[in-house]
């Protein structure tokens, strides 16, 4: 994996190697340097279960156009790797995510950057780009370097180009969705190998600030872990004449009360991360840590604050990492989280998915998608995208959609059917959830035979079919912030939001495992030796009845016979 | 005097002929059974690593993930001495080739070179004339095949031609290969490129044994001639001078019940003189001089164009994620049933003249 390189100027002068004067510096270009910021975050949030949600969000801003004739060559806080990858490919928004684990929606809420189990990736290019099926090509393989994971797998026949879902999330008033591009890996694993170049994309690497927590024994022994990019264009201010690019990184993890804490509701940052935080990251302009307290609200801290984040009002409680006094005279900043109680209703997550195969047999099979609506009186539009491998071949005709046992028409249906061996399925819907109801979608298909080089080498395992993705804008019970001109933390200012009454949000279901008819792979070894036996015991038996002569053969006499013989032979009388 | 001093150090620095080292580490098994495969590379790499090829000119390549699989107790971690004494895994790891990618066609497809040309640069071996490259191969083998991912085999006859290739297309300069599997000695029998040192676990006949549960974990940790091939390593750092045949007498057969074996006809140069470092480490060559050099003049920073002075107009906004009006009309809505077009008006006129020509015009009262 390629190692991100950070320029940064030091001059180290000992016992006076170094001349009197500063050295100069060599500025190739005639236009001043774009200004780059970077800002850590770092949100606890103790969730109803017992279990703790920890999220963390790095974001790199850089007022500089990759796309511009003259190659962008200084690199400060924004990491070279992706820098070459954006101006090569001519990308104009990158989302890729890694997880491990599912998120279970009713027992923890909603995350704050939603992402689906394996590996995910979706682009958008830039108008420029004119073969985008080559280009995308190469930047999966580019990627698999810089990440260390196997997303070379991705190709045609994962791949799909949604119609209406995954708008962008950055700068752009033009929609052409032919310029999109959507794949997932759900058999992807996420480990110590993965996180590893992806720490080193960090201005400070994992050496200071709020990265030195992420220790991949900790947070690979949870519950959810799951560790994203996210590349786009941002407004530069309220007016928005300008744009910057903005990097984000974020890691969300839930670590498991029984596994990992020992079954007390009591958290520390030493126990979740096995490290406490000593300094912020020198580069930084802003390190805080977040700590969500609204359930629990009699905390004896001094700085509160409170955000709208989820169709919700929270209240945290905030550390500023930057300040020397955070870290008092011990130098370490450690973190005790108690419960108090058990009381307490968490808020119901007003939209919530699960999917599910039925059927039985290796033949036929159903793919069911409930769709939860649990908001009293108000219905939503939501849009469906399933992409399906091709070697479901789904019945399309048996598409059935169920509100409440009636038939609920979906205003848009957007369906490509598969090719053998070429693309998937894609089925797209924009359905109409009614208050406090469930819709169920309902397709059957059958399973194809695959050629018999075309199986994995654990075909047993089962294959797996990619999480079907919910986007929706729901109700929102608070206000929402549609004022972009204040410093918002960055764990709500994610997804834009254009009005106050309603927030987009992204679900994603299970991703489900089937099996396909499988053939016994040690027949052919099974029938070979069988027919060779058969042939040689056939032939040889055959060619012994036609080519051997038989002739009579006298028994051997016995012992006493051959004597009497013998003795019968020295009287000269004949043998018996 | 110290001239003369210099000059014969000198020449004991190039005696090598190397300038850079790689190495290609493959563990070729999957199930969570065969852990301890896992666990052999691992520890190879970790003392490739520790004595100083950067991961860039390391490929490894594992055949499925067990520290992060789901039966691993310890998430994250791959240990080799039992009681977790020793996590070979670390923190700091960069597998190359993982899960379904490691087969034996991008296997010879990276020591040959011969890669598809969107190939990231971690996944390439990049080798030259004059590097040293270190194959360490661990699995499940037989006499003259190794098995890749329980459903196919490399022979030995292929590896020895991938070899072959990589001679002709001066690919190395050096080569150390070594195998850690049943029968291991029968991969090395085919080889004919020159320069190349072979060690294997076991004989032709023999089978190369595993080392230690862990009850905790369950599963045999590592195999024998890697164990004890990983405790000589540990002593060795990147200044020491052990030479080849101490690694030769690396597990006795008292230690590994299998006999270990090596095969050095191949090579030009004695294996007593061939130092553990020359394949194990990347110790660079460093030549020292006492010259000054003059550096030129500092350069002044370039006059700053003044900033162009024009506003942009255009007011940029992010666009709506879900505008349900617009995806609604994407679609036009379907057409209501029209009457039939000209053609199969025609057509049907057609049929009804044919009709009434054939059997009389008598019949058109019945119609109407």
């Amino acid at each position: 994996c390629v190692c991100a390189c950070v320029c940064v100027c030091a001059c180290a002068c000992e016992s006076g190697l170094c001349g009197t004067s500063a050295p100069e510096t060599v500025v190739p270009s005639s236009v001043p340097q774009p200004k780059d910021d970077f800002q850590e975050e770092l949100v606890i949030r103790p969730l109803h279960s017992g279990d703790i949600y920890a999220s963390f969000q790095f974001r790199t801003l850089w007022d500089t156009d990759f796309m511009r004739e003259n190659k962008v060559s200084h690199y400060r806080l924004f990491p070279k790797s992706l820098g070459q990858v954006i101006s090569k490919f001519s990308v104009r928004e990158l989302h890729i995510s890694f997880t491990q684990g599912y998120w279970r929606t009713m027992q923890w809420g909603q995350p704050f950057i939603p992402s689906p189990p394996g590996a995910e990736l979706w682009v958008w290019f830039q108008d420029s780009v004119t073969d985008v099926d080559a280009t995308w090509k190469e930047l999966t393989n580019v990627l698999s370097g810089i990440f260390c994971a196997s997303l070379n797998f991705i190709d045609s026949t994962n791949t799909v180009q949604p119609s209406a879902s995954f708008k962008p999330l950055g700068i752009g008033n033009v929609t052409d969705h032919s310029f999109l591009r959507y794949a997932t890996l759900p058999r992807e694993i996420v480990c110590t190998e993965n996180l590893t170049p992806w720490k080193k994309l960090l201005p400070c690497g994992s050496k200071a600030g709020l990265a030195v927590l992420l220790k991949s024994e900790k947070l690979f022994h949870s519950s959810f872990h799951s560790q994203a990019v996210h590349i786009r264009s941002v407004c530069q201010d309220w007016q928005c004449k300008t744009t910057s690019w903005e990097l984000r990184q974020t890691v969300n993890s839930v670590f498991d009360l029984h596994n990992s804490g020992q079954a007390k509701r009591e958290w520390s940052l030493f126990k979740m991360f096995s490290r406490t935080l000593t300094e912020a990251c020198p580069l930084a302009s802003s390190s805080k840590l977040y700590i969500d307290i609204t359930d629990n609200p009699q905390v004896s801290t001094s700085l509160l604050s409170q955000a709208v984040v989820l169709g919700d009002r929270r209240t945290f409680s905030v550390y500023d990492l930057t300040q020397e006094t955070t870290f008092g005279s011990v130098r370490s900043l450690n973190l005790l989280i108690r419960w108090k109680s058990n009381e307490g209703e968490m808020l119901r997550p007003l939209l919530h998915a699960e999917r599910y195969v039925a059927g039985y047999g290796l033949q036929t099979g159903e793919i069911h998608t409930l769709m939860y609506n649990n908001h009293p009186y108000r219905s939503f539009p939501v849009l469906l995208l399933d992409s399906v491998p091709w070697y479901l071949r789904l019945y399309i005709h048996t598409l059935s959609v169920t509100s409440k046992g009636k038939d609920n028409k979906p205003s848009y249906i957007h369906y490509e059917p598969s090719k053998d061996r070429v693309k998937p399925h894609l089925l797209e819907m924009l359905i109409q959830l009614p208050p406090n109801s469930v819709t169920e979608v309902t397709v059957q298909f059958e399973r194809a035979l695959l050629k018999w080089t075309e199986y994995p080498p654990d075909p047993n395992h089962g294959f797996y079919v990619g999480s079907s993705v919910i986007s929706s804008l729901v109700p929102s019970t608070v206000a929402m912030d549609t004022n972009s001109t204040r410093e918002r933390p960055l764990f709500s200012s994610f997804f834009p939001c254009k009005e106050e009454s309603s927030y987009f949000v992204r679900i994603y279901t299970e991703p489900l495992l089937v099996n396909l008819p499988t053939p016994d792979f040690s027949m052919p070894y099974n029938v070979i030796c069988l027919t060779c036996t058969v042939v040689a015991v056939g032939y040889g038996s055959l060619y012994n009845l036609l080519t051997r002569s038989f002739q009579i053969e006298e028994p051997n006499p016995g012992l006493a016979k051959r004597i009497a013989n013998v003795i019968r032979k020295m009287r000269g009388v004949p043998p018996l | 005097c110290a001239l003369h001093v210099i000059c014969c150090n000198a020449g004991q620095f190039f005696s090598s002929g190397h300038t850079n080292n790689w190495a290609v580490l493959v563990c070729t098994s999957r199930f969570w059974f065969n852990y301890r495969h896992v666990a052999n590379t691992l520890s190879v790499y970790r003392s490739v690593k520790r004595l100083g090829i950067p991961d860039s000119h390391i490929v490894l390549m594992l055949a499925d993930d067990m520290a992060c699989n789901h039966r691993n107790p310890k998430p994250a971690t791959v240990f080799s001495h039992k009681n977790m004494e020793l996590n070979v895994y670390g923190d700091d790891v960069e597998v190359d080739y993982r899960g379904y990618e490691v087969t034996v066609e991008n296997f010879l497809r990276v020591l040959t070179g011969r890669l598809p040309p969107s190939t990231p640069r971690s996944k390439r071996l990049l080798s030259d004339d004059r590097s040293n490259i270190l194959i360490y191969l661990t699995g499940h083998g037989g006499n003259g095949f190794l098995k890749f991912q329980d459903s196919e085999e490399i022979s030995n006859v292929e590896l020895a031609d991938a070899f072959e290739q990589m001679w002709q297309k001066r690919r190395y300069n050096e080569l150390l290969f070594i195998i850690d599997t049943c029968q291991g000695a029968s991969m090395y029998e085919r080889f004919y490129s020159p320069n190349i040192m072979a060690l294997a676990s076991s004989q032709v006949g023999e089978d190369s044994l595993s080392h230690q549960p862990d009850l905790a974990i369950g599963v045999h940790l590592m195999d024998r001639y890697t164990f004890y091939m990983l405790e000589f390593l540990e002593d060795i750092h990147p200044a020491s001078k052990t030479n080849m045949n101490d690694l030769f007498k690396v597990c006795p057969k008292s230690q590994c019940v299998s006999t270990p074996g090596h095969r050095t006809d191949l090579f030009l140069r004695d294996p007593g003189s061939v130092l553990i470092t020359d394949f194990f480490g990347s110790v660079r060559k460093v030549e020292l001089t006492m010259d000054a050099i003059n550096l030129t003049d500092p350069i002044k920073q370039m006059e700053e164009n003044p900033v162009n002075g024009e506003e942009q107009k255009e007011v940029y906004s992010y666009a709506d994620q879900l505008p349900v009006s617009e995806i609604i009309h994407q679609k036009p809505k379907q057409k209501d049933w029209h009457p039939p077009d000209g053609f199969i008006l025609g057509l049907w006129t057609l049929i009804l003249l044919v009709f009434f020509k054939t059997y009389g015009i008598k019949h058109l009262k019945h119609i109407f």
